[in-house]
């Protein structure tokens, strides 16, 4: 698979597919998408990358290990539950704020680093496998 | 029941939303502290020195909170959390009452005993395969079972504490734990499988995954819904999870396999998630099916009880030995179940708590034993007296323990069983319970000959005093003093147990809590 023409256009798929992922997280909550579904599309952006260049190379390009990331994830979820004490209502419930950045109004809720929480654990659970994978299969 | 059992209840009550008092948050947060603690974890991987330290303060942490709920419990009754704010029996409840609360406490202390004794029994690469990330998710997967109110959401903390279960047995990925790993997760998760198909064919006769919710409405569908079949059913997922006779070979082909600590919590915790699910589903949701299929529970007790000592009398390894006394020690948990009744009852959960605190203990004490003798094996097991006369009492008050002899904590709960079976004159029942604790006595006794009073052979220098690592020792000493106080002073908690029994029977404050106004 390590042709010259995949090879030149693997990083640029790759974070094209990484934009588009966050992007799916971030339309999730309103319209189909989400933080499982965002995760899984940078997991095959991973994989690409890793089957063009080589799986040490993703691995220094995304610094944590995989699982660190999943971690990161769980730990995010967790405390979107937790958020809730402050409010004096029950655990995960969904709270909103909307602070106002440069004119434009950005809704930020416990929903969402929930979400993104998933999305963590999704990127880190599901790349830790792929990448160990593709490094059986090179040797 | 007195209970409205007519489809559209007044929820009008609990449509009021009252703001979350702290004491609320007791519910929930065992499970997420556990979560959080275990996230903790995963995500420190570089300096695993950290590890034993950050999981022991979160297992301190977790007793004080499960003992903080415990007494939140007694004092005001069963409480309730809905996640999200989703009003039941839609959102997913959590709900305590004292026989989750008990059981949560008691995991809790296993989980400790366990952490500490890590510290002398798990090394750097025990630490790096993640054994504290996955004990820390294991108990959240084994608190969540235990307080939640909602039976999708249990199935859903089983998954959580099978696959931390999965990474504890074979840490270390020798042959021998992956031969045992893949009996005991496949045969789980056969009876995951029929613990969910189970939950499918109930949530389409009643409409409804909310416990309280389900034990009001079995009433009114008692004449149309296949119940029996369902009963039958969870009886046997949650029979193959505890290890209970026929189902039972899972667990002696898995459980001499792991590290020492592993073996002690799966034998503490993960058979007792089983019988838990088993006594709320059966003894909660499903009260006159129980009775139906008591005489079948009491037999499958029965047997699951003389298999297990039958099995241990014929082990010549500790820790193979051991795990056939967990075996029999469910066969009397599941008697009780069988029997019903608050002696029943009562009875099956003291014998519960009894078996978690003094299984792990005796997990324990094979680790030290395998120290100081260099073998788990009876064959060249010996000498053990004069190794550690300290060790060997503490052995000997174990064996007094699990073989139900006083002043134990073993005593009391096989003092109920045996009490409510002849009260409903199941004297075979009764006659199998005792010739059970007889046989245990045989069983640890021989043990006790054999590998503590023989002499070593010669050559193996086995006279010396040894020393014990304290990380070992202290659980071991807290766990075993802990049953001795349990079994001379057992008022309190005999009576916060027969409280618990008695509301299980009678869930109308479970009701209540779940549902303000709606059950007298």
């Amino acid at each position: 698979m390590r042709s010259v023409i995949f090879r030149a256009v693997a990083p640029f798929l790759t974070s094209l597919m990484v934009l588009f992922s966050i992007f799916v997280l971030l339309r999730g909550h309103n319209e189909p998408g989400g933080g499982f579904i965002g995760g899984l599309i940078a997991v095959s952006a991973l994989a690409i990358y890793g089957i063009a260049c080589g799986v040490e190379t993703v691995r220094r390009a995304i610094y944590f290990h995989p699982m660190a990331i999943a971690g990161a994830g769980l730990f995010a979820a967790t405390i979107a539950g937790l958020i809730s004490v402050a409010a004096r209502v029950p655990f995960m419930t969904g709270l909103w704020v909307y602070p106002s950045l440069f004119g434009v109004e950005v809704p930020l809720s416990t929903v969402m680093l929930f979400d993104c929480g998933v999305y963590l654990v999704v990127v880190g659970a599901i790349s830790s496998i792929a990448l160990s994978l593709e490094e059986r299969g090179g040797e | 029941m007195a209970v409205s059992t007519s489809p559209p209840a007044d929820l009008s009550a609990a449509l009021v939303i009252e703001p979350v008092a702290a004491a609320d948050w007791l519910v929930i947060l065992p499970v997420a502290w556990c979560l959080a603690f275990g996230a903790l974890l995963v995500m420190l991987r570089r300096p695993i020195g950290l590890h034993p330290f950050i999981a022991v303060a979160g297992l301190a942490g977790l007793v004080v909170i499960d003992g903080l709920l415990l007494q939140q419990v007694i004092a005001s009754g069963p409480m309730t959390m809905v996640m999200g704010r989703w009003l039941p029996p839609f959102g997913i409840a959590f709900t305590v009452d004292l026989t989750g609360a008990l059981f949560a406490l008691a995991a809790s202390i296993v989980a400790l005993a366990g952490g500490i004794y890590s510290l002398a029994d798990i090394n750097d690469s025990g630490r790096r395969y993640g054994f504290y990330p996955f004990l820390m998710l294991l108990m959240a997967g084994v608190s969540g079972a235990f307080l939640t109110g909602d039976i999708f959401n249990l199935y859903v903390w089983f998954e959580v504490l099978l696959i931390s279960s999965f990474g504890l047995i074979v840490l270390g990925s020798e042959r021998e734990q992956i031969d045992g790993a893949v009996k005991y997760g496949f045969l789980n998760l056969v009876a995951t499988t029929l613990f969910l198909i189970a939950t499918g064919y109930l949530y389409a006769s009643f409409g409804t995954l909310n416990m309280a919710d389900i034990a009001r409405k079995a009433e009114g569908l008692r004449g149309t819904a296949p119940l029996m079949t369902l009963t039958a059913l969870f009886v046997l997922a949650f029979g193959m999870k505890a290890a209970a006779f026929p189902v039972n070979f899972w667990l002696p082909a898995s459980y001499h396999t792991p590290r020492v600590v592993v073996s002690a919590l799966f034998a503490g915790l993960l058979t007792k998630v089983g019988i838990y699910a088993l006594i709320r589903v059966t003894v909660m949701l499903l009260p006159l099916e129980r009775e139906e299929l008591s005489f079948v529970m009491a037999a499958v007790g029965a047997l699951t009880m003389l298999v297990g000592v039958f099995g241990a009398l014929a082990q010549s390894d500790f820790r193979r030995m051991l795990g056939y006394l967990v075996i029999s020690g469910i066969g009397s948990i599941l008697a009780g179940v069988a029997v019903g009744g608050p002696g029943g009852i009562g009875g099956a959960i003291f014998y519960a708590l009894h078996s978690m605190l003094v299984m792990t203990a005796l997990y324990f004490a094979s680790g030290v034993a395998a120290k100081l003798g260099g073998s788990f094996s009876l064959l060249s097991l010996a000498g053990l007296y004069r190794r550690h006369v300290g060790f060997a009492a503490i052995s000997l008050m174990l064996a007094f323990a699990v073989s139900g002899l006083p002043p134990f904590s073993g005593f009391w709960p096989k003092v109920m069983l045996v009490k409510a079976a002849l009260d409903i004159g199941a004297w075979w029942l009764a006659a199998a319970l005792l010739v059970t604790g007889f046989l245990t006595t045989i069983a640890t006794g021989r043990f006790f000959l054999l590998a503590y009073w023989r002499d070593a052979a010669e050559g193996r220098g086995a006279t010396a005093e040894a020393q014990i690592p304290a990380a070992i020792l202290l659980p071991l000493a807290a766990l075993t003093v802990l049953t001795l106080t349990i079994g001379l002073y057992p008022e309190r908690l005999l009576s916060t147990i027969q409280n618990a029994a008695a509301g299980l029977s009678e869930p109308s404050s479970y009701l209540n809590s779940v549902f303000p106004g709606a059950a007298r």
